[in-house]
């Protein structure tokens, strides 16, 4: 419990600090298009793998839940529809949810 | 957090909140931002130009943004708490990191038993974006003295995108502040009730919470996706990334390294070209007439344009 309280307490430093820079910060520095350019990029990495590690993987292996890859696809399948975030979310939670009521886990 | 901004989100929920928020609307605070703010942002831009709402509501844009994202609070508050943290964590991380991706990854690593430094690292990395966006916003806010460090904490994807939608610096102050105010109580609100809630329900796996994170990831950057080639391309590489050295790395590791997916797109990104794709593009000066192009630093929204000219190249 103390390592966690460590790591919220130093996740809200760094993540308060990063704002308080932005505004503290020259602007020259997004001049740069190459910075502009990674700054829009880093987020799409880093969302896409924890999307897929969280999906896929289970500690040190790759994992297939059966359930939770279907509620997956629900999501995607949502996305294409252009469902709103939360009912992106409600369908691909409410979908794993009944397949393992149905025993599929 | 959660962005499915993209046309997707603009739909009813177009018509009930003004333009900017439209694109908005489905992110979670920050979250979405990162991701979002392009999307919701072209969404809004498209939304607002289509309906001439060029009458500016800056306090009811960001009251309707702030409540449909704050929601989602919700679904932090569970999924924290299922991860393993404690209500307080969950409160303290809204209360006073308040930035959703972050928040949502942090749990993430936890729930998955990894490396504490490890999911830490990435929460902040998570979190760098905002800095961008303050590096937009001071321009606009102009905040000063001690104000500028609460104005901090407010600077996420969703005010973002409602402040720079705004057409003059008053009414952007404005809508920051409202945008800010609402999404900041009902988050919190949204979080406390999620974590309560959570820890009534037995296992958080029935309930198909173990889905919410993943699911909210791919929302955020769903737009994104839609937007160019290259960023199709650095999501599948920050994937595979993640995934082949799940096996070989401390957990929570391998989606920090797949940051180089990101620099190896803006390596392969032709610089020069950026000027002159497209107009609103990141090389225009922030407030032209695009909103919240400008007004994501990152430039989200901008960015899809220029990616689209530099996909030849990048593949």
């Amino acid at each position: 419990m103390t390592g966690i309280w460590i790591a919220v307490v130093v996740t809200t430093a760094g993540c308060y600090a990063f704002k308080l820079a932005g505004l503290t910060v020259p602007q020259r520095v997004l001049a740069n298009p190459r910075v502009r350019r990674f700054a829009e990029l880093v987020p799409v990495a880093l969302l896409a793998a924890l999307a897929a590690s969280q999906s896929l993987t289970s500690g040190h292996a790759i994992e297939f839940d059966p359930a939770r890859l279907a509620g997956m696809g629900a999501a995607i399948a949502a996305l294409l529809l252009r469902a709103p975030f939360l009912v992106v979310i409600v369908v691909a939670a409410g979908t794993a949810a009944a397949l393992r009521a149905a025993g599929i886990s | 957090m959660p962005p499915a901004r993209d046309d997707g989100g603009a739909d009813d929920r177009a018509a009930a909140i003004p333009a900017p928020a439209a694109g908005t609307a489905s992110q979670a605070p920050t979250t979405a931002t990162l991701a979002q703010a392009d999307g919701a942002t072209a969404a809004g831009w498209a939304a607002q130009t289509a309906a001439q709402t060029a009458a500016p509501r800056p306090v009811r844009d960001g009251v309707a943004l702030g409540l449909a994202v704050g929601v989602s609070g919700l679904a932090f508050g569970a999924a924290a708490v299922s991860s393993g943290l404690s209500t307080w964590q969950a409160c303290v991380l809204s209360l006073l990191a308040f930035t959703g991706a972050s928040q949502f990854a942090l749990a993430g690593v936890i729930a998955g038993g990894g490396s504490l430094v490890a999911g830490t690292a990435g929460a902040i990395l998570l979190g760098s974006r905002n800095a961008l966006y303050g590096l937009r916003l001071s321009d606009v806010l102009r905040p000063r003295g001690p104000r500028r460090f609460l104005t901090a904490l407010g600077v996420i994807d969703e005010t973002t995108a409602v402040t720079l939608a705004q057409p003059d610096p008053a009414s952007a102050r404005t809508a920051f502040t409202a945008t800010f105010v609402c999404l900041y109580l009902t988050w919190n609100l949204a979080t406390l009730g999620g974590a309560l809630g959570a820890g009534r329900i037995g296992s958080p796996q029935a309930f198909g919470l173990d889905v919410v994170g993943p699911a909210a990831f791919l929302a955020l950057i769903w737009p994104r996706l839609k937007s160019g080639r290259t960023e199709q391309l650095v999501a599948l590489a920050g994937a595979g990334i993640a995934l082949g050295l799940t096996p070989v790395l401390p957990v929570g590791v391998p989606v920090i390294l797949a940051a180089t997916a990101a620099l190896a797109g803006a390596l392969a990104s032709p610089v020069g070209s950026a000027r002159s794709e497209s107009p609103g593009d990141s090389a225009a000066p922030a407030r032209s007439a695009r909103p919240s192009a400008s007004a994501s630093p990152g430039g989200h929204a901008p960015a899809a344009p220029p990616s689209r000219g530099r996909e030849g190249r990048v593949s």
